[in-house]
């Protein structure tokens, strides 16, 4: 048994989503950084679906009642394990042997925003759609975990460990975007400004889009308006109030304000680690 | 033909098209390598794929494709009953200049086609509408509205499949299940496929 003892901001059931329903209006939810997700699983020994727990700065509580080894990746920071009252640092990004009555608890990242915690075997959550995610947006998916929910293992594991330390070195540096389909929607001064500025990530972000504040991007007509156009994470949509938001995992599968460039998809994990008042800068860079 | 083609990202491209939902229908049949998803919206489609689609090989094949029906081939017809006891039937019909019953025939008129879903799972943008009953979008969207609410907006109809905030111009209720995920087919209602609407006559309301 796994047992939440403490849930932090946002403690969600997250695997690699459910993609490919967009057609009927749902969307790919899944873990917001998903190389993070991944990593977690393998250095338990799951595959790399399985679904694990993404938790939103520091908080998170977990105990088990039998020895268990988990993994914590993602964000970058403290992270305990509490023995009978006495805490004591581990590592994260490495497999972790907790025994039983053991409590794992994960203080706020020193950079980044969303851990995963794997737990070997997995969890026995249900499925919609062909995934145990969370989609915050559509409701679809578990509930928000909640302090004092437990949860069986579903007897997923695959193989042993294959290794005990994995170097995950948080990249920084601009987000590449490919230049969007409605770029010529923005005047001139506006593209250059989009990416000359320093963007400020609004605390008001979620994993259904991060918002920017800096500088309004002027539209060539203001007044034009969008048919619907379908989306896709990475999105950056500008509305009529110029800030522009990046769409998140939990995005609707439409949307009408103009797209003023796309996240590359190689650095779309990043997105799930940019903490409210960080800095961010876009370069453009050209289809390989 | 020559389709307005631009890079949605490195894993997708969109498509401007007069038939979005039957350009993606024929997109999914050509069953490309790498190709992972088709998503029609009002006026454009989404084609995204994975790292072994190559993309030019992609705009040759969308590029070929020519003189697509404006419908699909594998859609179903639906019928939607609906009580016509909407809170916006009265504005509606003073803003088209109508009376209420007038509303409510030429919204059962047609036969509408679902365009595209989106807003929130199982929502259908039905097109088809008839022009006179052509209404903005409430300046301010209501916070809630029940599931199974028939609206209008601009070009569309649509029924909100769940309770959700919504700015639509509200027309009738239908007791019809538009999203069930214990369904193998959750949603009612797919691109392509057709709708009419048929009045439910109400023995308890008689409306003054």
């Amino acid at each position: 048994m796994i047992h939440i003892l403490a849930t932090g901001p946002q403690s969600l059931i997250q695997d690699l989503g459910r993609p490919g329903w967009a057609n009927i209006g749902v969307g790919p939810s899944g873990a917001f950084d998903r190389g993070a997700l991944r990593l977690a699983n393998r250095l338990v020994g799951n595959r790399e679906t399985t679904a694990c727990i993404e938790t939103l700065g520091g908080g998170f509580r977990l105990a088990v009642n039998e020895p268990t080894i988990v993994c914590v990746t993602g964000a970058d920071g403290p992270i305990s394990i509490i023995t009978n009252g006495v805490e004591r640092l581990t590592a994260r990004n490495a497999p972790i042997a907790l025994g039983a009555d053991e409590v794992l608890a994960i203080d706020s990242p020193t950079f980044g925003l969303r851990s995963y915690v794997a737990i070997r075997q997995g969890l026995r959550v249900e499925s919609t759609l062909g995934s145990a995610s969370t989609d915050t947006l559509a409701s679809i998916g578990p509930a928000v975990l909640v302090a004092g929910q437990e949860f069986s293992l579903a007897n997923e594991a695959i193989s042993h460990p294959p290794l005990d330390l994995a170097v995950a070195r948080p990249i920084s540096g601009p987000l590449h975007v490919i230049l969007g389909p409605r770029w010529d929607w923005f005047t001139p001064v506006a593209q250059a400004e989009f990416l000359r500025e320093t963007w400020a990530v609004s605390p008001v972000s979620s994993r259904i889009g991060i918002r920017l504040i800096g500088t309004a991007l002027e539209r060539v007509e203001s007044s034009r308006e969008l048919a619907s156009e379908p989306m896709v994470t990475g999105a950056i949509q500008v509305p009529p109030d110029g800030l522009p938001v990046i769409l998140g995992p939990d995005r609707p599968t439409t949307g009408g304000y103009p797209v003023i460039a796309v996240v590359v998809d190689a650095h779309l994990d990043r997105l799930a680690q940019l903490a409210p008042g960080t800095s961010v800068t876009f370069r453009a860079v050209d289809l390989g | 033909m020559t389709y307005d083609i631009r890079p949605m990202g490195d894993r997708a491209l969109l498509v401007t098209t007069p038939n979005p939902a039957s350009l993606a229908t024929a997109i999914c049949g050509l069953r490309l390598d790498g190709v992972t998803e088709a998503v029609p919206a009002a006026e454009t489609v989404l084609i995204r794929f994975d790292p072994t689609c190559n993309r030019s090989n992609l705009r040759r094949a969308i590029n070929e494709l020519d003189d697509l029906p404006a419908t699909t081939n594998s859609r179903t017809h639906v019928v939607i009953p609906v009580t016509y006891d909407g809170e916006d039937l009265d504005d509606v019909a003073n803003a088209c200049g109508i009376d209420v019953a007038e509303v409510i025939a030429i919204h059962c008129a047609p036969t509408y086609t679902v365009a595209f879903c989106g807003f929130a799972p199982g929502f259908a943008y039905l097109s088809g509408l008839d022009p006179r009953l052509t209404v903005s979008r409430m300046s301010t969207p209501r916070p809630r509205v029940r599931a199974g609410a028939v609206a209008i907006a601009d070009r569309w109809s649509a029924v909100y499949p769940r309770a959700s905030p919504g700015g639509w111009r509200l027309l009738g209720t239908t007791t019809m299940s538009l999203f069930d995920l214990s369904r193998t087919q959750p949603a009612a209602l797919k691109p392509g496929d057709t709708v009419q609407f048929t009045p439910v006559t109400s023995v308890t309301t008689s409306r003054p």
